[in-house]
């Protein structure tokens, strides 16, 4: 499994995405949506997980660029704000989507992933 | 309007609230404009009907008094013209008689005998003698009841006279005979330039039957009297014949005269006059004034009544009006500042909510990292297996990331309540509500040992309302109920079924209590017991504004010294509302 991770916060995204590669997920990780994007040109991931509040490229705008490049593409969003309820009116209709508030535990964070995948429709 | 109990409208004491600089006040001073109000009114509608009775009020008076003084004046014409034709009648037919009989003739007695006789027949009352005085004064010849034949009035004041005008009317006197009489006397002349005199005594009895025969109307008194004010005939009330009056002599005038007099006592009376030409005499007619003012007394008596009873029944329309009016405008004054309170409420809630908001936020990403960090390290630790022997890091990381899930619940939870002020109507649990509010006030709780029961029975429903407005309810109250208590209390949250469309929260505190006649105004606007330590009045009044606005009700029993229990009944399904009722709840 592919692994996008973006977020302006560079200790948190490199942490988080150490821990990924510790558990042998193949995670890149970036702190702008233009690095990610740039990055994305040259080769799909399966998932992206992103925080939905950061400079120039928010996290829903980016999702549409990287869906607009890997349409097959499943997200994950992190966010300091609110709860998954702002999260699910605010995307309603959209594509698959997972929301969690942060801090996340890692191990809420690997379920999340797995069920994404093991549900091929998304809607955990 | 008011109550039987309690007369004094709600707006009275209103007007004294002190309020803090910058605070929302009452528009009007509620006490003055009531009084201002009804004094305008009260004489803008009073003056004009005092008025116009005053003018009628004098104007009545003044013609009843006029209609009296024209009858008593008409009543002295009639009489005067009665009295003067009775003495020019007798006079005439003594001067007929003197100037037909020579005065041989007269000087018979036996003829002059004849001549009474025939008088007394053809004028009726009145002729007592007749005699004849020869120039020197002497009566030659006297025929009459009282014998004097030679009396010699040479001297007398009425003889001087006679002799002065050849005709005289005396006033009327005793004379010899001791008996009121008066004398006519008319001179004649004789050739020899000496003369005689037929002097004729007429009694005062036919002027007292004409006077006495008058209907006089208010205890009326007519009579005679001299120019020295001695009576000449018996009068009702004003002394026998020959008495003075007790009035002052009349002014003279040689026409009817009315005035408005009094007697010594100071009794009004209307007086009329008349001096009866060529005599001595002066009519009089004297009528009491109180007597015959008795009819306008009744009018007056009435008239008054009418005027009180309508000033009394206009007053109490406008104090009526007033009161209604200026407690109306003071109901919307009141409405106004309350929402204006509760504007500011809500302000100040979704400030402190966007403020939760942005601090969790902001705590949120430090957490976030060092979650994170910790994670690592534990990942690494235990995926390269370089430090898996040491208990005591692992204890420290795990506690690490403990604490940041613990911090994390904290502000999971700020962000919750922040998004939960704005109104949206969603199914609640109102066990997990309830929970919600406790876990804010736990720590409190716990340092004052106030023991909290919850009892939220599993069958109950799920029930369609405003989240956010429901914790502020239960927030409120609860934080009431922990001001009323000392440490060590209880509080006791009971949810109940109440009826098929309902639900019913009980929070009962063992606190201070709510005095009786506080009860019934807890929910008021500015009402407060602790003023001074800061409360506004309003925490409750919102609270039940809050309850009416999702449709439900707030209902309150206290008990002095044992406890207050707010019941708050919730519908199953909300209807929102635009306009909350007034709140004055209370069971």
């Amino acid at each position: 499994m592919r692994v996008l991770l973006v977020d302006d916060e560079e200790e948190l995204v490199s942490a988080l995405g150490e821990r990924l590669v510790l558990r042998d997920i193949e995670a890149e990780w970036f702190t702008t949506g233009s690095a990610a994007l740039e990055r994305a040109e040259s080769g799909c991931f399966d998932l992206a997980v992103l925080d939905m509040k950061m400079p120039k490229i928010g996290g829903l705008e980016l999702r549409e660029k990287l869906l607009a490049k890997c349409p097959d593409m499943k997200f994950i969003f992190l966010t300091g704000y609110g709860s998954e309820k702002d999260f699910t009116s605010a995307t309603a209709g959209g594509n698959t989507a997972v929301y969690l508030v942060k801090p996340v535990d890692i191990e809420l964070l690997l379920e999340k992933m797995q069920t994404l995948f093991s549900n091929p429709r998304g809607d955990a | 309007m008011f109550g039987l109990v309690n007369l004094k409208p709600t707006f009275w004491d209103k007007q004294m609230r002190v309020s803090a600089p910058g605070a929302s006040e009452y528009l009007f001073n509620y006490r003055r404009i009531w009084r201002l109000s009804i004094l305008l009114t009260g004489v803008v509608a009073l003056v004009p009907l005092i008025f116009i009775t005053l003018v009628d009020y004098n104007f009545t008076e003044h013609a009843m008094v006029s209609e009296y003084l024209l009858r008593t004046s008409r009543t002295v014409s009639n009489t005067r013209r009665a009295i003067s034709f009775f003495l020019t009648e007798r006079r005439s037919a003594l001067d007929f008689i003197v100037h037909d009989n020579g005065s041989e003739v007269l000087s018979s007695p036996d003829r002059l005998s004849a001549i009474l006789e025939n008088l007394k027949r053809s004028f009726g009352g009145g002729f007592v003698d007749l005699g004849l005085v020869d120039s020197a004064g002497k009566q030659k010849t006297y025929v009459g009841p009282y014998g004097l034949k030679d009396k010699d009035y040479s001297g007398q004041p009425w003889f001087e006279q006679v002799i002065d005008r050849s005709v005289y009317t005396s006033d009327v006197f005793l004379g010899y005979r001791n008996v009121p009489h008066l004398v006519i006397a008319v001179k004649q002349s004789l050739p020899d330039r000496s003369f005689d005199v037929l002097r004729a005594s007429i009694a005062i009895e036919p002027f007292e039957d004409l006077l006495s025969n008058l209907e006089l109307s208010g205890l009326g008194d007519a009579f005679i009297i001299n120019q020295k004010g001695i009576l000449q005939t018996n009068s009702r009330y004003h002394g026998q014949v020959l008495e003075k009056i007790p009035l002052p002599v009349p002014e003279f005038s040689d026409k009817t005269q009315v005035f408005e007099g009094e007697n010594p006592t100071g009794e009004a009376l209307f007086i009329g006059y008349r001096f009866i030409e060529d005599t001595p005499f002066i009519l009089m007619i004297v009528k009491k004034k109180s007597e015959l003012m008795k009819m306008w007394f009744k009018t007056r008596l009435e008239l008054i009544i009418f005027l009180l009873v309508s000033v009394s029944f206009i007053m109490a329309v406008i104090i009526g009006t007033v009161t209604f009016m200026v407690n109306k405008v003071y109901a919307a004054d009141e409405r106004r500042l309350m929402a204006l309170h509760q504007m500011e409420y809500s302000n100040k809630m979704a400030s402190i909510g966007r403020m939760a908001a942005s601090v969790a936020h902001e705590i949120n990403n430090p957490l976030a990292i060092i979650n994170e960090k910790a994670g690592l390290v534990k990942d690494i630790f235990t995926i390269k297996k370089q430090y898996a022997d040491d208990p005591k890091l692992y204890s420290q990381l795990d506690s690490i990331l403990n604490s940041v899930k613990r911090a994390g619940k904290i502000t999971k939870r700020l962000l919750t309540f922040a998004r939960n002020l704005e109104a949206t109507i969603e199914p609640v649990h109102l066990g997990e509500i309830i929970d919600e509010v406790l876990s804010f006030l736990q720590k409190e709780a716990e340092y004052r040992s106030l023991g909290i029961q919850v009892d939220v029975p599993d069958d109950t429903p799920v029930i369609e309302s405003d989240r956010g407005k429901l914790e502020q309810i239960f927030l409120n109250i609860i934080n009431n109920a922990f001001a009323a208590m000392c440490d060590g209390g209880h509080l006791s949250i009971q949810v109940n079924r109440a009826g098929a469309e309902a639900v019913a929260v009980k929070i009962r505190d063992n606190g201070c209590g709510i005095a009786q006649e506080d009860l019934h105004r807890i929910f008021e606007p500015f009402f407060s017991t602790k003023t001074s330590q800061g409360g506004t009045g309003l925490g409750l009044s919102i609270t039940c504004n809050l309850t009416h606005e999702i449709g439900g009700q707030i209902t309150v029993d206290s008990d002095i010294g044992k406890g207050t229990c707010f019941t708050i009944t919730l519908p199953l399904k909300t209807q929102p509302k635009e306009e909350a009722k007034p709140c004055a709840c209370y069971s």
